[in-house]
């Protein structure tokens, strides 16, 4: 039992003294926090749906690595961004910048919104015109207190 | 019957909006490089590493530049028509292969054909990321003055040989 005893705090210290404290995995931790800052806002253009920060793919990596450089060699992110753009297009933004091609796509939905409380105010205003209770004739008061007291 | 008018008429907006976007292919990316200068590099030729290639060497001629690599699955399956047309009509196509290695490459060429003028070789890829390729095949037409002309994505068929890309170079040539 005490060779037990032993044998345990023996191995509970042999773990703490061999667990080390996890090594970075990148060299620079400021760049790669950039990389990644800047990477979340980039489309991986082999699989589009993924980020050129989380994707995998053989290209992802590569263009990282490039990044990387820039990002080393002091460059800001919007030209980071710009090297990007000038080889691979707009689309490799998540978010487009606002130039006349894409006015409908960011002014899209706003136009849609606006013309859809325009049609549902018209809407609702001529279904109120219609609704609006008419007048009873004097005859047909006359009628309908008739009825009432019938029915008492 | 006019109440339905509207919103038959927003429908049929709607279905031709779809109608389009569900016949693109998300994977043509509009390249922002048609139009401009093709990006200047210089690297080791394919066959002979001691010579290099830079596309200033093509000024006055019209040609294609065609990435491509042995690893590439639809390379296997332009490969031909390239061979053929190269033979057949004579026109100029310089070669990047793409992150391969060089034995590979060249034992690809020998296995298909070598329908190219010469192959550059683009070992890290970074050649391929200055031209914005993404996914090879990729082929730029370069005109005389060594400007990008058009960009096609993936693999070159007969049609799109024969219906765009002859048609232009025909006229670049002039």
């Amino acid at each position: 039992m005490r060779f037990l005893t032993v044998l345990v705090a023996a191995l509970l210290l042999a773990g703490s003294a061999l667990a080390k404290e996890a090594a970075p995995l990148a060299e620079d931790e400021a760049v790669e926090k950039r990389l990644v800052n800047i990477a979340e806002e980039l489309r991986c253009l082999v699989c589009q749906n993924e980020s050129l920060a989380g994707s995998r793919a053989d290209l992802a990596q590569d263009l990282r690595r490039e990044v990387r450089g820039l990002i080393k060699e002091g460059k800001s992110d919007q030209e980071v961004k710009d090297f990007l753009v000038s080889r691979y297009g707009d689309f490799v933004l998540y978010e487009p910048p606002v130039k006349p091609t894409t006015w409908l796509l960011w002014g899209g939905p706003f136009v849609l919104l606006v013309a859809g409380v325009a049609v549902l105010i018209t809407y609702l205003r001529r279904r109120g015109g219609q609704l609006a209770p008419a007048e009873l004739s004097e005859e047909e008061k006359k009628r309908a207190e008739a009825l009432l007291k019938d029915e008492q | 019957m006019n109440r339905f008018l509207l919103p038959l008429g927003l429908f049929i907006v709607l279905l031709g909006f779809l109608a389009v976007g569900l016949n693109r292919d998300p994977r043509e990316v509009p390249s922002p490089l048609v139009g401009k200068p093709a990006p200047a590099f210089e690297v080791p030729q394919l066959a002979d590493p001691a010579r290099t290639f830079a596309p200033k060497d093509m000024l006055g001629k019209v040609w294609l530049f065609n990435v491509w690599a042995s690893w590439c699955v639809s390379c296997r399956q332009e490969h031909p028509v390239l061979v053929k047309y190269a033979k057949s009509h004579g026109i100029t196509v310089v070669g990047l292969d793409y992150k391969d290695q060089r034995e590979d490459g060249l034992r690809w060429l020998r296995q298909f054909g070598d329908p190219y003028l010469l192959s550059a070789f683009d070992g890290d890829g970074r050649v391929g990321i200055n031209y914005g390729v993404y996914g090879v095949p990729e082929t730029y037409l370069i005109d005389k003055a060594g400007t990008i002309r058009f960009k096609h994505i993936g693999p070159i068929t007969p049609e799109a040989m024969e219906q765009k890309i002859l048609p232009m170079m025909k006229e670049l040539e002039k």
